[in-house]
């Protein structure tokens, strides 16, 4: 870098040595020093420049999420079951929020004026909503989607004033223009929790603060009802400032699911469950009527229901304590999620399995005398109020539902290796979930050896980790919660056999196995979603659901229809007063099961075949529950007549019954 | 240095002008004039937005500097800077006043007090006392070039560094304070000190280094500012904590490595146009060339900055007496202690001080020291031709 002078001047003294020396070495330090800030520029810029490239851009570009609408859910006639609403959302957005303390107060003091909420309340729900166990930290709190105009007007403008931390963005929220019909069905949909992010079945690829489906027919199919959030690419500066728009991508919305629920039968069940209710002792109920061909679900009602249009708003505490503790809880959806004893509606299940066991060489004209108790293992059991029915054979002892008759079917059947009653229960899809397309499913219990057995260890165990005396195992009583420690007795078999003791099992299960008493044998599986259409209702996937198994039923299955005719046609029928002068051939049964310290809970359990008249319907099961509604016929059997009655078209009438059967 | 170097100087400084020429180091001339057109088209496309309604503010301003400043150095370079020995005490007296007025009354700006405030720009001392201190300091030294061996003589030179050193650091403005420290080191080695005094020198700053540092905290005594050590090793680790202090540096290296070879251009330099870039047109105006005008561009200004320590050290050597060598190697130290003390926190690889990179960053203080530093190379170097030219007799204006 440094040379002597070229052009030296003799007259002039030359500069010294030691000069020249220290000259060098600063010549030589300060190209080092340039040295190094060439080749760190030559790095960055040269070897590296992509990398800060996009890291530029990303400082740039934000994306914000348009939120696409999700897709509309459908009847069979494509009428409208669950659509959207576009609303205004005011939001928090806890990344602009003054620091906790005398600021942030005032804010949410001022925007609890505007809004006419509790400050503290907003406080909680940021609290809640970005505290990382419960929620998102960065996510936008929304504080309401339904203000009137002028509130909205008000924080637009005033977005200074509330710190900027306050935000509207439009939103659509799930509208349901039918209310509280089949409410339970739905389900909810919420942005997607740190828990579903997880969940790469259900919400695989989802982004954060995408609304989702949780729960219901909106977290079965939130697949196809999701759509594609739009985006839009804004540049912003250092401060976040947004400075225009770098490209726009439209949302998506989601595909339009059709459902085999029919909006007239759902109404019908819905109704028929209401007045079941206000008509009789019972309080509660479920009903489900399926197609016994396919498993697709015509209506399916639970009773009490509510409104799904309250959590299209952000929920207080207060409402939802009240709507999932209120007793009767209207959240639960009883046809699929309440699983009591069936009663005599199991008989005909019973039946099956003792014709299907050759073992225990019983066939349809197997009789007994029915006297209106049967002392079984030095134990006596009786028919409801010890009516008396005679000889009875298989047929009639549908027809009258004789209890004697199958409390000594089910001690036929106990000491019979392979338990053939459980086999053919589980057979029919009793004591498992039985595979429908959305949550909340009860599995159901058949009682055998081996879970009995089995809740025997669990209590000793539990008393020997807790101790003998420990709430963890025993009432405040003193009785062991999970089991007397009894080993199975023929008795368990003897009370199953007619729907009592241990047994659980949910009006959709029961409609399940009846349907393979319907349609020969094939165990269909229960199901609400149809096909996916797009928005103009093109269909884009069939959604075909195989059956469960196929079960051959033996040989006098025959006889076990004709009893269930016989049962609703017949004087002496359990539910012949309930259809008398009913258009079209009823098989039906009814079950009043003891489900102490409950009152006794009303089942009917009932098919139509395909038909004609008074107009053209194909087959259809239908079964209902009444919790607390004392005799089938009294509260169960009626609902299911008004259900069929719209089925069929002929105009429905709550026709109580008189049996007193069980 | 030899005896009779010291003796032609004082001889030529008392000898009277016979000539004027219109003599320039051409070459120096080249890299202020290319150096401050560089500074204007950046500061130009850097503060479009800056002021509203006024999208050329800061280029006028620095256009009106640059041309005061260049009148200036014209001006200087026909001065024989020897006789600015004489006013040595003058010098420094010059050069601490404003210093010591800045730290009792200047305007508060970010915690800093740098400026007095004039109706139209605001005047920081410390910038100019660079200079001054070059030509009182050397002028010290030359009185003592006899006595350079004795230790005494290194420990007042750097005393005399130390005091407006320590003045400047309270401001706190701890690069230029470190300049300071800077131009006396070099004015000492350029005199040709012996290295066992700098070794003793470097040996005491790492004690007291140690003491600031360590020791004082620990006792309770704040002698550097946190957010200044934050700032001083946020090179050391920039990225781990984007959202405070490597912020500045990780961001100044994005829009440096996004300028790729040949930059974004005008409309893209989203680093600087969206203020991603700290400071954009004072302490990171190097990495706004970079952004702009990638590799290309830094490397052009890193050139002409080449070119100018280059021709700093040349016309050191070409000096015709000490006091001539010994302010030119003042010089040097002040710029290249800058240029790379900036561009090198702009690409990350020196701290984040507050140092201004010469002739580029805006700030008419800053301009104006620089352009009276050039200004008076150029002196050192027409005296330097005219000496040499004319057998001693040179001209002087004035």
């Amino acid at each position: 870098m440094i040379q002597p002078p070229s052009h030296f001047d003799e007259r002039r003294p030359p500069i010294t040595p030691q000069l020249a020396v220290r000259v060098a070495i600063l010549g030589a330090f300060a190209f080092a020093l340039f040295a190094i800030i060439f080749f760190r520029l030559w790095f960055l810029q040269v070897l590296s420049g992509d990398q800060y490239l996009a890291k530029a851009n990303e400082n740039r570009v934000r994306e914000i999420a348009i939120p696409a609408p999700r897709g509309v859910i459908v009847d069979d006639q494509g009428r409208q079951l669950v659509s959207n609403r576009r609303a205004e959302a005011i939001q928090i957005d806890p990344q602009n929020l003054p620091p906790s303390g005398p600021r942030r107060q005032a804010l949410y003091r001022r925007l609890g004026a505007i809004l006419a909420l509790a400050p503290q309340r907003i406080a909680h729900e940021v609290f809640i909503k970005t505290d990382p166990r419960h929620g998102l930290p960065y996510a936008a709190v929304t504080l309401t989607t339904d203000a009137a105009l002028p509130v909205y007007n008000y924080v637009a403008e005033h977005q200074a004033e509330l710190d900027n931390a306050v935000q509207i963005t439009p939103v659509f929220t799930r509208d349901y223009p039918r209310g509280d019909l089949a409410a339970q069905l739905f389900g909810t949909v919420g942005q997607i929790s740190p828990q579903e992010l997880k969940d790469t079945v259900h919400y695989r690829g989802v982004r954060l603060g995408t609304i989702v489906g949780q729960d219901g027919i909106e977290r079965a199919y939130d697949h196809y009802l999701r759509g594609q959030n739009g985006a839009e690419r804004v540049q912003i500066d250092a401060l976040g400032n947004p400075k225009g728009t770098v490209s726009t991508t439209p949302p998506a919305q989601g595909q339009r699911l059709k459902l085999s629920l029919d909006l007239g039968m759902e109404r019908a069940a819905q109704d028929a469950l209401g007045q079941a209710v206000a008509n009789s002792t019972g309080d509660a109920g479920g009903a489900v009527a399926i197609d016994p061909r396919t498993g697709a679900i015509v209506a399916m009602a639970s009773y009490p229901s509510f409104d799904p249009n309250i959590f299209s708003k952000p929920l207080s505490q207060s409402v939802y304590d009240q709507l999932s503790k209120q007793q009767p809880a209207p959240l639960i959806n009883r046809a699929i999620g309440g699983v009591y004893p069936t009663g005599s509606t199991m008989k005909p299940i019973t039946a099956t399995a003792a014709l299907g066991t050759p073992k225990a060489s019983f066939t349809p004209g197997y009789t007994v005398d029915d006297a209106g108790c049967v002392t079984i293992s030095k134990r006596q059991f009786c028919n409801a109020g010890k009516a008396v029915n005679g000889s009875v054979d298989l047929q009639n002892a549908i027809r009258v539902s004789s209890d004697v008759y199958f409390y000594t079917v089910g001690a036929l059947l106990n000491p019979i290796a392979g338990e053939p009653l459980q086999t053919w229960m589980h057979k029919l899809g009793l004591g498992n979930p039985s595979g429908i397309d959305v949550a909340g499913e009860s599995n159901g219990l058949v009682p055998d050896r081996a879970w009995r057995a089995h809740i025997n260890d669990v209590q000793v165990a539990c008393a020997r980790r807790y101790g003998p005396h420990s709430l963890h195992c025993f009432t405040a009583g003193g009785a062991p919660l999970f089991s007397d420690g009894r080993p199975w007795a023929v008795g368990d078999n003897v009370n199953l056999a007619v729907g009592q003791g241990d047994l659980e099992a949910s009006p959709l299960q029961m409609a399940v196995a009846y349907s393979a008493l319907q349609n020969g044998g094939t165990v269909v599986t229960p199901h609400l979603g149809v096909q996916i259409e797009d928005n103009q209702g093109a269909v884009v996937q069939q959604l075909d659901v195989p059956p469960t198994r196929h079960v051959n039923l033996p040989a006098g299955e025959d006889v076990i229809r004709a009893g269930l005719h016989d049962a609703t046609s017949q004087p002496g029928g359990t539910s012949y007063d309930v259809f008398n002068n009913f258009p079209v051939p009823v098989y039906g049964k009814t079950g009043t099961a003891q489900r102490p310290p409950h009152n006794d809970q009303s089942w009917f359990l009932c098919w139509v075949d395909a038909g004609q008249t008074p107009k053209p319907h194909g087959p259809l099961v239908v079964a209902v529950t009444i919790e607390n509604g004392g005799f089938g016929a009294q509260a169960a059997a009626p609902a299911a007549r008004l259900i069929l009655s719209k089925w069929v078209g002929t105009p429905g009438q709550f026709v109580v019954g008189s049996s007193k059967t069980l | 240095m030899s005896a009779n170097l010291i003796q032609r100087s004082l001889e030529d400084a008392t000898r009277p002008s016979v000539r004027l020429t219109l003599r320039f180091d051409w070459s120096l001339l080249a890299a202020v004039g290319g150096l401050v057109t560089c500074s204007l088209v950046v500061i130009d496309g850097a503060t479009q937005n800056a002021v509203a309604g006024s999208p050329h503010y800061y280029t006028v301003r620095q256009a009106g500097a640059c041309a005061v400043g260049a009148v200036l150095m014209i001006l200087v370079s026909r001065i024989d800077y020897s006789r600015l020995r004489e006013w040595k005490y003058g010098i420094y007296a010059l050069m601490l006043g404003p210093i010591v007025l800045v730290l009792a009354l200047g305007g508060l700006t970010r915690g800093s007090k740098r400026w007095i405030s004039f109706p139209f720009f605001q005047y920081q001392p410390s910038e100019i006392g660079k200079l001054l201190l070059v030509l009182s300091i050397s002028a010290f030294v030359v009185d003592r070039s006899r006595r350079l061996r004795e230790r005494e003589t290194t420990t007042r030179t750097m005393l005399l560094a130390l005091v407006p050193a320590m003045l400047v650091f309270l401001q706190p403005d701890l690069g230029s304070g470190l300049v300071y420290l800077g131009i006396a080191l070099m004015v000492l080695f350029v005199a040709g000190t012996s290295y066992r005094h700098f070794l003793g020198l470097f040996a005491l700053a790492g004690v007291a280094l140690a003491l600031v540092l360590a020791v004082a905290p620990a006792v309770g005594v704040s002698v550097i500012k946190p957010y200044q050590l934050a700032r001083l090793t946020a090179f050391l680790h920039p990225s781990q904590n984007p959202a405070s202090q490597g912020y500045q540096q990780a961001q100044s290296e994005i829009a440096i490595g996004a300028g790729q070879r040949t930059g974004r251009g005008q409309t893209n330099d989203t680093q600087t146009r969206l203020n991603f870039l700290p400071d954009n047109h004072t302490d990171f105006v190097f990495a706004v060339v970079g952004e702009r005008f990638g590799f290309v561009g830094a490397s052009l200004v890193l050139s002409l900055f080449a070119l100018l320590i280059w021709r700093g050290l040349r016309i050191l050597t070409l000096a015709k007496n000490l006091y001539g060598t010994l302010v030119a190697g003042g010089i040097v130290a002040m710029l290249l202690f800058q240029v790379i003390v900036n561009a090198g926190m702009t690409v990350g690889v020196m701290p984040i001080t507050g140092v201004p990179l010469p002739l580029m960053s805006y700030g008419p203080s800053s301009v104006l020291t620089t352009f009276l530093a050039a200004g008076i190379l150029q002196s050192i170097y027409v005296q330097g031709r005219e000496a040499a030219a004319n057998k001693g007799r040179i001209s002087v204006l004035g």
